[in-house]
């Protein structure tokens, strides 16, 4: 059977320092797959989007997105960067977030326009965020912020989707309604790759996983990747994956 | 000084009309590019460009002779910049903090200028007269050609801004995201940053390289506090500008003594201080009057549902209960009891009280096992 690769990643060595974050790192994503990428703390997995997405220069290393190189690619990605990487008390309101989502399309210059609008207000509708829309950001639960930037990313309509952190924290409703999105997402032939932190969550929200450890540990379907075995390679001899048995 | 005889001068005189239209742009350009500073985490560049733009000024006018706007312009540019690399330099290769780093060539620059314009004005050219207006700023000294160069270059930034403004927003709020997008955001930063620098380097004559980096920012910090639109804040804060530029104007034209400077940045602090007490959705006190208002009707339903509680115990009631009972409660005070018989939803009588059917109702639809039904 051929499988036909939504990322492939070759030899990728990353390192802001001296020391290198992420090191040597070979992974091929199948389409249409909803990812988490799992380690410790310190074990590049933000880094590893953020090489994909050009956002950090590697040392080394090919990356590609549907065989082609991510500059050429841009409009098949979209981002949701880790929400505390944003200053929240920007003067901006909700809907003109979700709008930013269109820009790359419009490209420079080009203001938004009723096209876009009405695309930022059927994304914020999919999230429920749709009579949230004129409140400023600062004004909104951190549920919320991350549901807006849920949006933005999906008023990007890509075919290939990066999320850091989309869990982090919200409480237990938005968090199922965030996974609904990303199922629907994989239903309708997308790919999603999740940096992701709960464990015990993984196998019930992901079909594949990606183990690392600055050097990749494992990857694959969450059913056969997803051992004690491979976490304790993943986390150190000392973890105890007892909540997976 | 009478604001009308001003007004009506405004009018008349070729000469005041065109100082202050020279005040008033750089007053708007600094207010709506110091939004941009502001809300970018880049307050300090203003401190740091400014102090490092006079030996640049003082240089241009030794090499030249001359008291040419555009060459004083390039002159503090140059030497804005080179100070401003030196600092994001010094931060980024060495341990030292920006801060730090910031202090050092703020008063290296700025020494090396007071040094440069001392020699200058023991030199007989009688052409440097004015030349320390630089230090705290003389709009009065504001020539045509001046006001010609602050009117092509302010007005240039102000459209590149109009421009590029999606981009700039974008960049403002969330540069990796924009990189994603595929903005080219180093450039974008460079132009932005560099607009930042024009901006800066404008207003240096009408309000001083020491003072400079509260006339970038004060207009900005003021506007926020009314606004939680970009667009508005851009806006209200060229106004902000605006009006400091023009208040110091006033001041610098009718007592040739006076600096500009600290009369204009006097004007553009008061009204930030005015826009962090008094703005409805920031203001420091309308803040205090919410949290107030809040605790007092929070108080106030905690002790009315104490009542429902004790009240729901019995089968009618209105039963009289003695305050007393309360006292277990440590929420309520006397005044909180007249309170809630002001509204009606308790009697008072000696000692006792008992709630009203309005004060009932209340109780019930407040009481949490009720909420929902």
């Amino acid at each position: 059977m051929e499988m036909k690769f939504a990322v492939t990643v070759d030899d990728l060595t990353v390192a802001y320092k001296y020391k290198p974050v992420l090191w040597d790192i070979d992974l091929n994503i199948p389409e249409g797959v909803l990812m988490a990428i799992v380690g410790p703390n310190g074990a590049g997995k933000s880094t590893l989007i953020k090489a994909i997405l050009d956002i950090v220069r590697p040392v080394a290393g090919n990356i590609s997105i549907y065989g082609k190189p991510y500059r050429d690619q841009r409009s098949l990605v979209a981002y949701v960067p880790q929400k505390g990487s944003v200053d929240w008390d920007f003067p901006t309101h909700a809907q003109d977030v979700v709008s930013m989502g269109t820009y790359g399309r419009l490209g420079w210059i080009r203001r938004p326009g009723s096209r876009e609008k009405k695309a930022a207000l059927e994304a914020l509708e999919k999230v429920g965020m749709l009579e949230f829309r004129h409140r400023q950001i600062s004004q909104l639960s951190g549920g919320q912020q991350q549901r807006i930037f849920l949006a933005r990313a999906l008023v990007q309509q890509a075919k290939v989707y990066f999320m850091d952190e989309p869990f982090q924290g919200v409480d237990a409703t938005t968090e199922k309604a965030i996974i609904q999105i990303l199922k629907d997402l994989r239903q309708n032939g997308k790919t999603v790759i999740v940096v992701h932190h709960d464990l015990q969550t993984v196998p019930a929200y992901f079909d594949w996983v990606t183990l690392l450890n600055v050097r990749k540990v494992a990857t694959g379907p969450v059913d056969e990747i997803f051992t004690d075995e491979n976490l304790a390679r993943t986390y150190g001899n000392q973890f105890k994956p007892a909540v997976l048995s | 000084m009478d604001p009308s005889a001003y007004f009506s001068l405004l009018f008349s005189d070729y000469t005041l009309r065109t100082i202050s239209l020279g005040t008033v742009l750089m007053g708007i350009v600094c207010g709506v590019l110091g939004s941009f500073a502001l809300l970018r985490r880049r307050s300090l560049l203003g401190d740091a460009v400014s102090h490092a733009a006079l030996p640049g000024i003082v240089l241009a006018f030794m090499i030249t002779g001359t008291k040419d706007p555009w060459l004083f312009f390039l002159g503090a540019i140059l030497s804005g910049l080179a100070g401003a690399v030196w600092i994001i330099g010094i931060s980024a290769r060495t341990h030292l903090k920006t801060d730090t780093s910031l202090g050092l060539v703020l008063s290296v620059f700025f020494g090396l200028g007071i040094l440069l314009l001392t020699m200058v004005q023991r030199q007989p050219n009688a052409n440097q007269a004015g030349l320390d207006s630089f230090l705290f700023g003389q709009a009065a000294t504001l020539m045509v050609s001046d006001v010609i160069m602050i009117a092509v270059v302010g007005l240039g930034s102000l459209i590149l801004v109009a421009v590029f403004w999606k981009e700039f927003k974008l960049l403002s709020f969330d540069p990796q995201y924009a990189g994603t997008l595929g903005f080219k955001v180093r450039l974008l930063d460079i132009l932005l940053t560099s607009l930042i620098v024009v901006a800066i380097v404008l207003g240096l004559q009408t309000v001083g390289v020491v003072l400079m980096s509260a006339m970038l920012l004060a207009p900005a910090a003021a506007a926020r506090q009314w606004t939680n639109s970009l667009g508005t804040m851009v806006l209200l804060a060229g106004i902000f500008g605006a009006l400091s530029g023009l208040t110091g104007t006033a001041f610098s034209t009718f007592s040739d003594k006076a600096a500009t400077g600290p009369v204009i940045v006097l004007s553009a602090t008061l009204l930030v201080v005015v826009s962090f007490f008094f703005s409805p959705g920031r203001g420091l006190l309308f803040k205090q009057i919410r949290l107030y208002r809040n605790r007092k009707s929070l108080r106030l339903h905690k002790t009315l549902s104490v009542m429902y509680e004790i009240a729901s115990a019995h089968e009618e009631f209105s039963h009289p209960h003695s305050v007393s009972i309360l006292n277990d409660f440590r929420g309520y005070s006397k005044k909180c009891l007249r309170e809630l018989e002001a509204r009606n939803l308790i009697v008072l009588k000696e000692n006792t009280w008992m709630l009203t059917r309005e004060g009932y109702e209340q109780a019930e639809m407040d009481h949490p096992e009720n909420q929902g039904r």
